[in-house]
């Protein structure tokens, strides 16, 4: 069996196969995120802060949350209530909430003093707090299906909320199956295609640069050398 | 297209001077697998330390045992229709004027009734009716049901009146007699019922045997005071603002601060609109913060406020210091 390459050797699909869906997705995927770009080993030189770290610390705690989540699921939803390791797992499935929400409000802090949306990063700004409200969501329904007093009493005093929205006609917080579903399934689905698409924006658009000097009083800098969003 | 191509003006708060200066080795690999590994001993070390809570659902059996008072007083406002649930509107019920509302804007009332709650029947009548070889409990739900509803009405006030004043005998509920015809023998009953732990089966199996919507159990027992005591003694009545705190000293959803924030100031901590109105300040608090690098002014905070120079101190001190600074380019 014979092959032929079409390709034009750089991912850029040849002539023959530029209908193809396949690769143009392929070509597209490469030119938007280069290895070297999606994997760099190197970095601007004024990424000094320590305040840098806290967003790894977010990606790894909510690493944890959905490996502690997921053993509490192969053992179901009552295991941790009648077991020690199962409670034990759930404590690392509470901590690893807390933490992830204690590293996350502070990357967000830090970003927001960095003015971290300018320069075509406006998507990554809006992708990191649409992560954050979708994980509020995640953590609420977690609280809601703990199976004890506390779930009953966040249940019963959050159904008034929710449906003085008009929200709880369809989004039950009483019902525990319609509630675990969201907490286990659709939620963290959400989440985790999110916060994808958040990590692969800072990626694509690299860490934001400092103010210069001359911008903080508003100042035109240098014309040369911007990097302007398009037209809201 | 380029900024100059568009003509539009640099803004600092939109665009940024593209970076020319250094760049220095950074293994983003090793830095993941680093934090990886020291989030996992750090929330061993927390969850080791500390636990987690998890103390007991309240069921109806507990809270008749330990306050059949309580349950009896909630339990004829489920039959008259005078309890939190019986009047609580959309999505349980039609009650008039029950769904809040910020003028014309009533989105509960839009969706209408969703999960159809009668309390008289689905919390007291029903799960009477499906006890098996109870003549006298049948013939008094009977009596009850063939009454006039003016006679059901006087029968409920008088019983509502004697209630009040009712006591737990050791754990056995004593109702001072009263012109109530049968609702004593009816709630009388559903107590004793509840306190076998019949009535938590009956009003969460709904006729099939699996069932994990706990609608009606939930709204029951939150209809009482007893899950309320609980709670308060928890520390997370909204007054307290428990919505963000955990029971014990455990932290809670320490993120809902500033939604909980809103219910302790005027004219939430008052209104009876509050969760609506908690809401929609809610809702455009999150599209601000969601939007906020389209928002004129708040976009701007950042550099008025200059907290950055903090952030890349390091930075500027280079800038300052052109001799120390970084050969361009890498």
């Amino acid at each position: 069996m014979t092959t032929t390459d079409t390709t034009t050797g750089t991912g850029v699909p040849g002539e023959e196969d530029a209908h193809q869906w396949t690769a143009r997705v392929r070509h597209s995927a490469e030119s938007a995120f280069p290895p070297d770009q999606l994997l760099p080993d190197r970095q601007p030189a004024y990424l000094t802060s320590w305040v840098y770290v806290f967003g790894i610390l977010t990606v790894t705690t909510l690493a944890w949350v959905i490996v502690t989540g997921c053993i509490l699921a192969l053992m179901g939803p009552n295991w941790w209530h009648v077991s020690t390791t199962g409670h034990f797992v759930n404590s690392l499935h509470l901590w690893s909430v807390e933490a992830f929400f204690f590293f996350l409000v502070i990357h967000l802090w830090a970003k927001f003093f960095m003015a971290a949306w300018r320069g075509k990063r406006r998507l990554t700004w809006v992708t990191g707090v649409v992560s954050f409200v979708v994980s509020i969501a995640a953590a609420f329904t977690g609280y809601l299906t703990q199976q004890n007093f506390d779930s009953q009493w966040i249940s019963t005093q959050a159904k008034d909320g929710i449906n003085a929205t008009g929200a709880g006609a369809f989004w039950n917080v009483l019902n525990f199956g319609q509630m675990l579903m969201w907490h286990i399934v659709l939620l963290p689905i959400a989440v985790a295609i999110i916060a994808a698409l958040h990590v692969l924006l800072v990626r694509r658009r690299g860490i934001v640069p400092p103010f210069a000097d001359s911008h903080e009083q508003g100042t035109a800098p240098s014309p040369t050398a911007d990097v302007r969003d398009a037209p809201a | 297209m380029s900024a100059r191509k568009a003509g539009r003006r640099f803004n600092p708060d939109r665009d940024v001077d593209e970076w020319r200066g250094a760049y220095f080795p950074y293994d983003i690999i090793k830095e993941a697998v680093v934090a990886l590994v020291a989030m996992a001993i750090l929330i061993v070390l927390l969850a080791v330390v500390f636990s987690s809570p998890d103390d007991p659902a309240v069921t109806l059996k507990r809270w008749s045992a330990v306050d059949p008072v309580d349950f009896a007083q909630t339990a004829i406002t489920e039959l008259d229709g005078t309890s939190g649930t019986a009047t609580y509107g959309p999505p349980y019920n039609n009650t008039a004027d029950a769904a809040q509302h910020i003028g014309f804007f009533e989105p509960a009332q839009w969706f209408g009734v969703h999960q159809p709650i009668d309390t008289a029947q689905d919390f007291v009548i029903g799960p009477l009716r499906r006890l098996p070889n109870q003549p006298r409990i049948h013939a008094a739900l009977d009596r009850y049901e063939a009454a006039s509803s003016s006679q059901q009405g006087n029968w409920n006030a008088a019983y509502e009146k004697a209630v009040a004043n009712a006591k737990d005998v050791g754990g056995r509920l004593v109702v001072p007699a009263g012109p109530y015809g049968p609702v004593g023998a009816i709630i009388g009953s559903l107590t004793s019922m509840a306190q076998t732990g019949g009535l938590d089966g009956t009003l969460l199996s709904e006729g099939q045997f699996y069932n994990t919507d706990y609608t009606k159990p939930l709204l029951f027992i939150a209809d009482g005071q007893y899950l309320a005591q609980l709670a308060q003694a928890q520390h997370l009545q909204g007054t307290q603002w428990g919505m963000m705190n955990e029971t014990g000293n455990y932290p809670g959803q320490a993120w809902l601060w500033l939604y909980t924030m809103w219910y302790q100031v005027a004219p939430m901590n008052t209104s009876s609109n509050a969760d609506l109105e908690v809401w929609v300040i809610m809702m455009v608090l999150t599209l601000a913060l969601i939007f906020l690098p389209f928002i004129p002014f708040l976009r701007s905070i950042p550099r008025w406020t200059r907290v950055y120079r903090l952030i890349w101190r390091r930075h500027y001190h280079a800038l300052a210091q052109p001799a120390l600074s970084a050969s361009p380019g890498s």
